[in-house]
């Protein structure tokens, strides 16, 4: 009698163990959605700030159409992209050619002065930590979730539930790695 | 989260943080029962449990109590008002760019998004008030504003919400209303003593004995010493925070420097907030009152300081800064 009591004990213990470990799961992969959500409405908020600066600085800045032409498209490439890795990849490339826009903006004495373009040129910077911000908020909480999954023993739970390991935000393309840090007048 | 210096991870701070409360309490407790019971003894002449009735312990307790209670509530507000502190103007493009800072501190931390202050005084000062970090708010002063640049003030904003994410802010609270109790019962024990009381004394004195005797003496000492011995509870502990709340500030701008070069700034401001009273200072990032003590090292500086010498905090935040050099850097 006494040892299927303590059989039964064991297996009610077992079974709350899995529940618990289960809901942690969830919990963990529900930050990690939010977390790239966080970073979704900041690459939508730059992406929207784009075209105002273009516009802003487009009569000012004739002799430069081609690095504005280029900051279009890089925005347009990055408004199309799927999946962490390649958002990654091109919004990096997206953030290199405002850097050389707004290194090109330090040779334009009326344009640095202009009440409009600080004001765009704070709203961008603030962006872009707020991107590096949520990114590495992602990176942290992705990473506990990949790890949850893959120590023993939740790697047991994780797939017999069917939980996948999700991607980091971080630069795959070794050349973007390459690209030459012009002088910034922003922080980055 | 790996990090390349040793630090509680954030869920066994907040937990150490709340325990800590919850002891620093029990001692204030225990301080204000004293005084009241002192007081009843005095007055009343009893001794053991039934010679009198604890009216004063009870008062005691009532005031202390109360005092928390409505610190926790209104405090903020009051702390917030005393100071002159007016909400942050979207259309100004200065207040515009903290209150960017801010959203970016938020998103680093993940937390819910403070109200935002500035004060009108010409001091560069801050502190982060509030009973948990879904109800706090941080107040910069204008000149906090106009003498550092973007990064530093990133790093002083990190500072003011680690100190919310720690839930220093609502220990801060506790422990500032606290003392004011204690200071205040044993003003009124003193005054008491020297104006009269004990009429009753001489009935029950032969039955009170030695016991009472010891107990009057208890009671003496701790009239003299709650005041002192709170108060320097209260330092303690605050200077404990501001050196985690510098490792937390550091840890979610990755940037360390920032801050310390904020910190130099402010130490080198170094004339009083005067828009901040002293009940506050404990809540600020440097000493308002503008003593020297904050700014010198030494045991009596350690001991009294609200905030721990500056020089040792910027040691500390260029040691941090040298680890991330050498570590490789994070994927940004």
């Amino acid at each position: 009698m006494t040892a299927i009591y303590i059989l039964v004990g064991v297996a009610i213990l077992g079974i709350l163990w899995v529940i618990a470990k289960y809901n942690s799961l969830v919990t963990l992969r529900n930050q990690t959605i939010n977390g790239w959500k966080q970073i979704d409405v900041q690459l939508k908020r730059r992406h929207d700030l784009i075209p105002n600066l273009v516009n802003t600085v487009k009569g000012m800045m004739e002799f430069e159409q081609d690095t504005l032409e280029k900051v279009i498209q890089a925005r347009n490439a990055a408004i199309s992209a799927r999946g962490v890795a390649d958002a990654a990849a091109k919004e990096d490339m997206l953030t290199s050619a405002l850097t050389k826009l707004f290194a090109l903006v330090e040779n334009y004495p009326n344009l640095k002065s202009n009440e409009n373009v600080k004001q765009l040129q704070e709203e961008l910077t603030s962006t872009e930590n707020k991107i590096s911000f949520a990114r590495q908020f992602y990176n942290d909480i992705a990473t506990t979730f990949n790890t949850a999954q893959q120590v023993f023993p939740g790697n047991v739970i994780a797939s017999l539930f069917g939980f996948q390991p999700v991607e980091l935000f971080e630069i795959t393309n070794e050349a973007e790695r390459a690209v030459p840090t012009v002088n910034l007048s922003l922080k980055k | 989260m790996s990090l390349p210096y040793q630090t509680r991870n954030i869920y066994e701070q907040q937990a150490h943080n709340k325990r800590l409360t919850l002891v620093i309490m029990c001692v204030f407790v225990l301080f204000i029962a004293l005084l009241g019971l002192g007081f009843d003894m005095y007055l009343q002449g009893g001794v053991l449990p039934g010679q009198f009735l604890p009216v004063g312990t009870a008062a005691a307790l009532a005031v202390g109590f109360g005092s928390s209670f409505w610190s926790l509530q209104r405090g903020a507000k009051a702390v917030l008002a005393s100071a002159g502190a007016v909400p942050v103007d979207e259309t100004n493009p200065q207040h515009k760019q903290l209150l960017n800072i801010v959203d970016e501190m938020t998103i680093a931390s993940g937390l819910p998004r403070p109200a935002v202050y500035v004060i009108p005084d010409p001091d560069p000062n801050a502190f982060a008030t509030g009973k948990n970090p879904q109800e706090s708010s941080i107040a910069v002063t204008q000149g906090l504003l106009d003498s550092l640049n973007r990064e530093e003030l990133q790093g002083v904003i990190a500072h003011e919400m680690s100190h919310i994410r720690n839930y220093d802010i609502r220990l801060m609270t506790v422990i500032a209303a606290l003392v004011g109790a204690v200071l205040l019962l044993s003003d009124w024990a003193r005054r008491m003593m020297m104006y009269g009381g004990g009429k009753k004394r001489d009935r029950n004195s032969k039955e009170a004995g030695q016991l009472g005797l010891i107990l009057l003496i208890v009671w003496l000492v701790s009239i003299i010493l709650a005041p002192i011995v709170s108060q320097l509870l209260a330092m303690a502990v605050s200077r404990k925070r501001e050196y985690l709340a510098d490792a937390s500030a550091a840890e979610l701008t990755r940037n360390p420097l920032g801050l310390a070069s904020a910190l130099r700034k402010i130490e080198n401001a170094a004339a009083p907030t005067a828009s901040i009273k002293r009940g506050a200072a404990h809540l600020c990032i440097a000493d308002p009152l503008g003593k020297k003590v904050n700014t010198k090292e030494g045991f009596v500086a350690e001991l009294f300081g609200t905030h721990p010498p500056i020089e040792k905090r910027i040691m500390a935040l260029q040691a941090m800064a040298y680890q991330f050099q050498r570590q490789p850097e994070p994927t940004h």
